[in-house]
């Protein structure tokens, strides 16, 4: 039986998830997301011709406000929590070579 | 009596009659705490010092008044993923250690309105992922029933703080059954509101779609006071919805003649230990003694819940957790050669395995190619597993599961095996995912003596009918 994920797709998903994995994760999440997924296959079972998808389980429509400046947080404590800023703003690894 | 057993509401009337300060409440819980604490693990962080502040501030302010509400002065511990202005918020995880909000959440500012008093945050899995707190990155929390025991998860320590009589009440969240399957296992009350009753503004999220904030409490009673003073609009949640807010303590009644409740066949099915299942019977036939009539239904996509609930909410998660990139708050690699090689060490020194193992599920469900067999797929499912429910509840008030298939099981036991982990949420979920109120309150014990929680649903923003049930069972419970 084909195997639901490999290592090459897990590689692959950690990149878009913006993580580095060790090898040793990289293995052990193979095997675990493979058993997960074969897990959740089960949902083929079901006919699902003709149902609409559930986004969402509340009757919500859009709900707007007046465009009216609103009290916020300060530049300052925005920037409270960083762990890097400069000239007050966010500090980033250089971007632009 | 020590202070500390005691509910809000009694202690409520003491404080009424000024036979206690809110002050001698608040050292009776902190001596409590140094007592126990290391040994339960239930907080990651307290604030005597603040807590005491505002209790002198409550009894200077009660001495004047004649009726004051009955949650002044009463001590609260919070679960560590509720934001609390200037109050590190670490949602147990490495990511956000030394993470202060620049503000509050609705439910604090609620809180304090109604004078709460703020004694600490509790563990959890980290993010509020998992079912034993376990998973969380700073210290495990033991079932205050059994220490070698989890107390369950995520809320493990609101639930196990409000068991051992640390904290008079608490909040939790629940997005697959975080707040009801801990209250089970640690013998407590624990209510998920109807998905937007209560604003989720400053709960960090988790899955959007089926994340509530809710009450976990010694009795019934004090649940409904709670859920009043938390439940409500919020422009500052625009899922949360205007719809008038009940007297919820207004229906306490001791009374169920003529409701009509359903016992699902699915849940009580294979791999549910045979004391829980005895113990559920017998608490329904008490209700049926009572005047309710019980009847057997069905909710034929139950067997589905478990495996449309870890699509929908690792795909919201994966979203959700996008935003701890190491910029704008939280943990920052040391190691920064450009910005992707940044984001990506600092998630992977940040996270923990089994918020790494969701991300990369939800990731993988969303990604293209599979987006529609997976994350499509169960949505619809989704929506099958909801109008199971609109259907029986247009003949029926409410319906009795276990909260939990098992009692509390021992640390370790499921830690490896995550599949295993997910089962254990098998009862709980399918509320989340239909929406709709779901209470855990205790009836009776089990395997070596462990509590065992029975499970009330009905159908969205019926929490009266929750309420009316649960407090006729305590009522009664105890004289059956």
């Amino acid at each position: 039986m084909k195997k639901e994920i490999d290592l090459t797709q897990v590689r692959y998903i950690a990149h878009l998830s913006r993580l580095e994995l060790s090898p040793e994760e990289e293995e052990k999440f193979t095997e675990q997301l493979a058993k997960i997924l074969s897990y959740v296959n089960k949902l083929r079972e079901v006919n699902t011709e003709n149902v609409p998808p559930t986004f969402h389980v509340l009757p919500l429509k859009n709900i707007f406000r007046d465009d009216k400046l609103n009290l916020s947080l300060s530049q300052e404590e925005a920037l409270s929590n960083a762990p890097k800023h400069k000239y007050k703003q966010f500090q980033v690894p250089r971007i632009i070579g | 009596m020590e202070l500390y057993k005691l509910p809000a509401h009694k202690l409520h009337q003491l404080i009424k009659k000024r036979e206690v300060s809110v002050e001698e409440v608040i050292i009776s819980l902190f001596k409590r705490i140094e007592e126990v604490e290391d040994k339960i693990g239930a907080f990651l962080s307290l604030d005597k010092e603040e807590a005491l502040k505002e209790a002198k501030k409550w009894d200077k302010r009660l001495s004047r008044e004649e009726n004051p509400g009955i949650l002044a002065g009463i001590p609260i511990a919070i679960k560590d993923n509720i934001c609390v202005k200037k109050r590190e918020t670490t949602c147990a995880s490495r990511i956000l250690k030394g993470f202060y909000p620049p503000y509050s959440a609705t439910v604090i500012k609620k809180l304090k309105e109604a004078g709460c008093i703020l004694i600490g945050k509790t563990n959890l899995d980290e993010f509020a992922m998992g079912s034993s707190t376990e998973n969380s990155a700073f210290k495990i929390t033991h079932n205050p029933w059994n220490l070698e025991t989890i107390p369950g998860g995520s809320s493990g320590g609101s639930a196990a703080a409000v068991a051992s009589g640390e904290a008079t009440m608490a909040l939790g969240s629940d997005t697959g059954g975080s707040i009801r399957q801990p209250a089970a296992l640690c013998g407590v009350v624990g209510l998920k509101p109807t998905y937007g009753r209560v604003s989720r503004y400053g709960l960090v999220a988790f899955a959007s779609s089926l994340d509530q904030i809710g009450p976990i409490t010694k009795d019934v009673t004090d649940c409904a006071h709670l859920l009043k003073v938390i439940s409500g609009k919020d422009e500052l949640d625009s899922t949360c919805l205007d719809y008038p807010v009940p007297d919820y303590p207004k229906f306490l009644l001791p009374d169920v003649k003529g409701i009509k409740i359903g016992l699902p066949e699915e849940y009580f099915i294979g791999g549910i230990e045979k004391e829980v299942k005895e113990n559920i019977l017998k608490s329904a036939k008490l209700l049926e003694k009572l005047g309710a009539h019980l009847e057997q239904v069905s909710l034929p996509h139950t067997e589905y819940a478990v495996a449309t609930y870890y699509l929908i909410a690792t795909a919201e998660a994966s979203s959700n957790l996008a935003r701890y990139d190491g910029v704008g708050y939280g943990y920052r690699t040391k190691e920064e050669k450009n910005l992707i090689d940044m984001y990506k060490k600092t998630r992977q020194e940040g996270f923990g395995d089994e918020v790494k193992r969701r991300i990369m599920l939800g990731t993988y469900v969303l990604s293209k190619g599979y987006y529609e067999n997976y994350y499509g797929k169960a949505q619809r499912v989704r929506t099958l597993i909801k109008r199971d429910f609109e259907k029986v509840f247009q003949k029926f008030d409410a319906l009795i599961t276990p909260t939990s298939p098992t009692v509390a099981f021992r640390i370790g036991e499921k830690i490896d095996d995550p599949l295993k982990m997910y089962l254990s949420d098998i009862f709980t979920i399918s509320a989340n995912l239909a929406g709709i109120p779901g209470i855990s309150i205790p009836c009776g014990f089990g395997r070596n003596h462990l509590p065992v929680g029975m499970q009330i649903l009905t159908k969205a923003f019926n929490e009266e009918m929750l309420l009316r049930i649960a407090y006729t069972y305590e009522q009664n419970r105890v004289n059956s």
